[in-house]
C-alpha cells in the first residue's frame, strides 16, 4: 500500500531500522511522524499489526527520534502514505522471513495463525525465532502484502485518550527529570525593537532564580521552579527598556503589499490571460495564527558532550540541524526526541522553544531546561500562516462552459521550517546578539504540493490554464506552514469563482461542476455531500447553501463540504455535510475525527480570525483579540467516507479545509446574494462586499 | 509565607507567595500536571479544577483564596476509578491532541453530577452553554458535547 519509490524508506533502507523483536511478546515499531494530535500513532500500530498478524497491544510504536529512521516533517497530509508505506512494506518483508525461518523448523506447511507460526501440532512465535531471522537487509518493497485480518478498517480507539483524559503526565509540559531547572523568555515588544538596557541584578539576586541570560534581545529567566520563573519573568519585564521598531506596515495594507513587492515568481502552468474574461475578481485572507490551546514547551540537558532535546517538533531531524548549525556544534552532538505536546497544525513555535531550551541547557550545563512561551508570545511571535491574494479570470463559451482560466497567486512563501533556509529559522537565534534575520519564507516544489500555488490549478476541465504564484522576497511578518498551506485560499477562490459562474449562467451549482469534472471519485464524493445534505431543498428564510470542493494538492484525498448559513447581521453556520474519499481507510473514526476537525478549524478561520499587527507589533495577543470557534458556534456537522478498499491509503488531515472555507462562502452568497471575497467572513466584510 | 490547602483529600501545605495562581501550586509545587496551562487569564478553560466542587480557573485563582478550601483536580475526580463523563469520552473517542480535555473533564463533571442527581440528562444546549468558555482548536467539539450528554443519561 505504499506509494513507489517511497522517501521514507529511500532514507531508511534497513528493516532492523524499523522493525525491532527482541524483546519478547512485543514488537517495537519506529517512526519519524509524530503524534500532533491527529492519532497517526493509533493508525501505524494498526497498519503493522494487520502485516505481521499480531495484536495490537502487542505492537510498540517508538516516536520520532534522531536515532530512529528520519522522515524528514510530519507535514502535508502524508505520514499514511510515507511512515504507513515503509511500515507495511518492512512488517511484510519481515513476516516473510520469519514464515522461512518457521518453515526450516516446522516444515513446509507452516503458516501464521494467530500471531503464531504453526504446523497443526507445535507452534512458534516471531520471538522464539528472533535469534535466527537477521532483519538487517533492505526492506523489499515488492513482496505481496498479506491478506488483512479486519484489523484495518477497524475504529480501533486511540492509544493516547485515556492518558489525556485522566490527566496522567503524556505532554512535554508534563515531563520533570531530576534537577530540571524552568524558563522564560521576555520578548521584545515587537519586530524590530531592540534591548537597551537591562538591569536585571534585582532578579537574579533572588535566591530560587538561577540565571538571568541576556544575549542580544534574548532574555531569559531561569529558575528552581516554574513559580519563580514565571514570577521573575513578569518583575523582568518591568526592568528592560526597548527601542521602538521601525516597522511600519499594518495588516489592513497587506494586499497592497503583497501585490506591489518584489516577488519571485513561478509558472505553475503555461497559458495567457482569457481575452474576453466573463469573471474576474480577488480573494484574500489574511495572516491566520495556529491558536493551539497549549504554549510550546522544550525541555533540553548539554551533559557528557551530547545535547539532548526533547520537543514537540513536526521534524525532530531538520529541526537537529538547525539546532546544531545555529550553536555551532557537531550535529552528532546533539539528539531530538519527539514528545506529544498540545494540537500542531503546522509550523508553530514548537521548534522555536527547542532551541530556546537547547540554547539555555549550553549555558547552564548538567541539569535539564524546561521552557514554556506564555500565551501572548504565542499568539504574537509564532509563525503565522501566510496572508494571500489571489487574481482569478475565466472566459466560457454561451452555455457557460469555461474555456480559459488564469490564477495568480500572491504572498508569502508557505515554509520557514528548520534547516529549510540558507541560515536557522529559530526565532531567538534571530534576535541574538549577531543573529541572522529569519529569512523570507520560501515554497515547497511543485512535486511536494506547492505551497502559494498549493491547489491553485483546478480540478476541472477549464481549457487552457495560466497559473502564476508570485512569492514575496520580503516578509513583513513571520510566516510559515499552516494546515493546508495555500490550498484554504486557492480553493475558496476556485469554488466562489466557480459557484459565480453557476449562478451567472443560472445553472445549478452541482451540475455547473459536474459539467466540468471528469474525475470520477471528485464526482463521486460532490453527489455523496450533495444527497447527505438533501441539495436542492426549499431554504428557510435568510438561510443559504453552499458547496466547495477539491481533491488535496491535486494528488490526495478528495473532499466535498456543503454548508448551510443563516445570515442576518452575522454568519451563524446551520450544518456541515462533508463526503471524503482518501482511498483504503485504515481507521474509519480516525478519519472521521480529522476530517470533522479539519472543517471546524477552517470555519474558525474563514468565519472570524485575522492576526492583527501595526508597526512590527503583533496587537492580536490574547483570547479576546485572537477570538476562536467556541462550543455554542459550531454546527452539526456529518461525515461520509467512501471507503475504496482497493486503492491506496491517503492522508486526511488537510483534505477538509478547503473545500470548508468555499462552501461557507458559497452559502453566504446564496443567503445574502452578496459575495463577499476577502476573509475572514464578518459582518465587517459583509457590509464592505454590500456596499462595493 | 505557608498556605494550607486540601487537595484531592489530602492537607497539603505549601510556600509560596499570597498571589501565586493556584495553578502553579498544583503543577509545580505538588506535581498535579493533569491541570493545564493554556493562557494564565481564565480565557480558555484548560486549567479548570474544582474549588468546594464549583468549577473554577486555577491560572487566575491566586492561592491564598484557595486556602482552607477543598481542591479537585483531574487526578482526585473520583475515589475510584474514571468519573462517567471520562468513560464517555474515552468510548466516543471524544478529542484529539486532548490538551483542552482535563479543564472540559472537570467542567462537565460538575454539570453531569448535577445532573444526575436531578435524575434529568442534559441538553444539547445547556452542555454548550456550560463549555462556552473552554476553547478547543481540533475541532472536536461535537464529540464532546455527545460524550457529555450521554454521561448524563447513564
Amino acid at each position: 500500500m505504499g506509494i513507489p519509490g517511497n522517501p521514507s524508506l529511500a532514507a531508511t533502507p534497513l528493516l532492523a531500522s524499523w522493525l525491532d523483536f527482541s524483546m519478547p511478546g512485543m514488537v517495537h515499531a519506529r517512526t519519524g511522524k509524530s503524534e500532533l494530535g491527529q492519532g497517526i500513532d493509533t493508525a501505524l500500530v494498526q497498519i503493522v499489526a494487520d502485516a505481521l498478524g499480531v495484536d495490537q497491544d502487542q505492537v510498540v510504536l517508538v516516536k520520532p527520534d534522531t536515532r530512529g529512521p528520519d522522515e524528514t516533517f510530519t507535514a502535508g497530509s502524508l505520514s499514511v502514505q510515507h511512515s504507513g508505506g515503509a511500515l507495511v512494506a518492512a512488517a511484510t518483508h519481515a513476516r516473510v522471513l520469519f514464515t522461512r525461518a518457521a518453515r526450516e523448523q516446522l516444515g513446509d506447511d507452516a503458516v501464521l495463525a494467530n500471531g503464531r507460526f504453526t504446523d497443526g501440532a507445535n507452534a512458534i512465535s516471531y520471538w522464539d525465532l528472533a535469534a535466527e531471522v537477521d532483519l538487517e537487509t533492505p526492506v523489499d518493497m515488492s513482496l505481496e502484502h498479506p491478506a488483512p485480518t479486519g484489523v484495518i478498517g477497524f475504529s480501533a480507539p486511540r492509544s493516547d485518550l485515556a492518558d489525556k483524559v485522566l490527566g496522567r503526565p503524556r505532554y512535554v509540559q508534563d515531563m520533570r527529570l531530576d534537577g530540571m531547572v524552568f524558563a522564560r523568555i521576555v520578548r521584545p515588544p515587537s519586530r524590530g525593537s531592540r534591548l537597551l538596557d537591562a538591569d536585571v541584578d534585582i532578579v537574579r539576586e533572588r535566591h530560587d532564580i538561577v540565571d538571568v541570560v541576556i544575549d542580544g534581545d534574548f532574555v531569559a529567566i531561569v529558575a528552581e521552579t516554574e513559580i519563580s520563573a514565571v514570577q521573575g519573568a513578569t518583575a523582568t519585564a518591568g526592568l528592560l527598556s526597548w527601542s521602538h521598531s521601525d516597522e511600519t506596515l499594518i495588516d489592513g495594507e497587506v494586499t497592497a503589499f503583497l501585490t506591489s513587492v518584489s516577488t519571485d515568481d513561478t509558472e505553475l502552468s503555461a497559458g495567457s490571460v482569457p481575452d474576453a474574461p466573463v469573471l474576474s475578481a480577488r480573494y484574500t485572507r489574511p495572516f491566520i495564527a495556529h491558536a493551539s490551546i497549549g504554549p510550546s514547551c522544550a525541555i533540553a540537558i548539554d551533559r557528557a558532550g551530547v545535547l539532548q532535546v526533547w520537543s514537540h517538533t513536526q521534524g525532530v531531524y531538520p529541526l537537529r540541524r538547525d539546532i546544531a548549525r545555529a550553536l555551532g556544534r557537531d550535529e552528532s552532538s546533539v539528539h531530538v526526541s519527539h514528545v506529544e505536546g498540545a494540537g500542531c497544525y503546522g509550523h508553530n513555535p514548537a521548534d522555536d522553544v527547542a532551541y530556546d531550551a537547547a540554547l539555555l541547557a549550553t549555558r547552564i550545563p548538567n541539569r535539564p531546561v524546561q521552557v514554556t512561551w506564555s500565551r501572548e508570545d504565542e499568539l504574537s511571535w509564532s509563525p503565522f500562516g501566510p496572508a494571500m491574494v489571489v487574481d482569478i479570470a475565466a472566459a466560457t463559451d454561451d452555455t457557460g462552459i469555461i474555456t480559459s482560466w488564469s490564477w495568480d497567486g500572491y504572498g508569502n512563501g508557505h515554509s520557514s521550517r528548520p534547516s529549510t533556509l540558507p541560515s536557522p529559522s529559530l526565532l531567538t537565534f534571530a534576535q541574538q546578539q549577531d543573529g541572522t534575520p529569519i529569512p523570507p519564507s520560501g515554497d515547497p516544489p511543485l512535486a511536494s504540493g506547492a505551497g502559494t500555488g498549493r491547489n491553485a490549478l483546478p480540478g476541472y476541465r477549464v481549457g487552457e490554464v495560466r497559473a502564476i504564484a508570485h512569492r514575496a522576497k520580503e516578509m513583513p511578518i513571520r510566516a510559515s506552514a499552516l494546515r493546508s498551506l495555500g490550498a484554504h485560499l486557492n480553493v475558496f477562490a476556485i469554488e466562489s469563482h466557480m459557484d459565480a459562474l453557476a449562478r451567472l449562467h443560472d445553472i445549478d451549482p452541482r451540475e455547473y461542476r459536474m459539467r466540468h469534472l471528469d474525475d470520477e471519485r471528485g464526482r463521486a464524493v460532490i453527489e455523496a455531500a450533495a444527497e447527505a445534505s438533501g441539495w436542492g431543498r426549499q431554504m428557510a428564510e435568510d438561510h443559504g447553501i453552499g458547496m466547495g470542493y477539491a481533491r488535496y494538492k491535486g494528488s490526495g484525498a478528495w473532499c466535498a463540504v456543503v454548508a448551510e448559513v443563516e445570515a442576518v447581521s452575522e454568519i451563524r453556520v446551520a450544518g456541515l455535510w462533508i463526503a471524503v474519499d482518501c482511498g483504503r481507510v485504515i481507521n474509519p473514526n480516525g478519519v472521521a475525527n480529522q476530517i470533522e476537525g479539519g472543517a471546524l478549524q477552517s470555519l474558525s478561520w474563514t468565519l472570524k480570525e485575522r492576526v492583527r499587527f501595526s508597526a512590527g507589533r503583533v496587537e492580536s495577543r490574547t483570547w479576546e483579540e485572537y477570538p476562536i470557534l467556541t462550543f455554542g458556534e459550531v454546527p452539526p456537522v456529518e461525515v461520509t467516507l467512501l471507503d475504496r478498499p482497493e486503492e491506496p491509503w491517503l492522508g486526511a488531515g488537510e483534505a477538509s479545509m478547503g473545500p470548508t472555507a468555499a462552501a461557507l462562502g458559497n452559502a453566504v452568497a446564496d443567503a445574502l446574494g452578496v459575495r463577499v471575497r476577502d476573509l475572514p467572513l464578518t459582518s465587517d466584510a459583509i457590509v464592505a462586499a454590500m456596499s462595493s | 509565607m505557608d498556605h494550607d490547602l486540601t487537595v484531592n483529600g489530602e492537607q497539603c501545605r505549601v510556600e509560596c507567595s499570597d498571589t501565586t495562581p493556584l495553578l502553579w501550586v498544583l503543577r509545580d509545587a505538588l506535581g498535579l500536571t493533569g491541570t493545564r496551562f493554556g493562557c494564565g487569564v481564565g480565557s480558555c478553560g484548560a486549567c479548570t479544577v474544582w474549588i468546594d466542587g464549583q468549577p473554577t480557573h486555577s491560572c487566575d485563582t491566586p492561592v491564598w483564596s484557595a486556602a482552607g478550601h477543598h481542591v479537585t483536580t483531574v487526578e482526585g475526580l473520583t475515589d475510584a476509578g474514571p468519573h462517567p463523563v471520562q468513560e464517555t469520552i474515552i468510548a466516543m473517542q471524544a478529542g484529539q491532541c486532548g490538551y483542552c480535555l482535563s479543564g472540559i473533564v472537570m467542567r462537565s463533571a460538575a454539570l453531569v453530577d448535577d445532573a444526575r442527581s436531578q435524575g434529568r440528562p442534559l441538553t444539547d444546549l445547556e452542555v454548550r452553554e456550560a463549555l462556552e468558555g473552554h476553547l478547543c482548536r481540533c475541532g472536536a467539539h461535537n464529540r464532546i458535547v455527545a460524550a457529555v450528554i450521554e454521561a448524563s443519561e447513564a
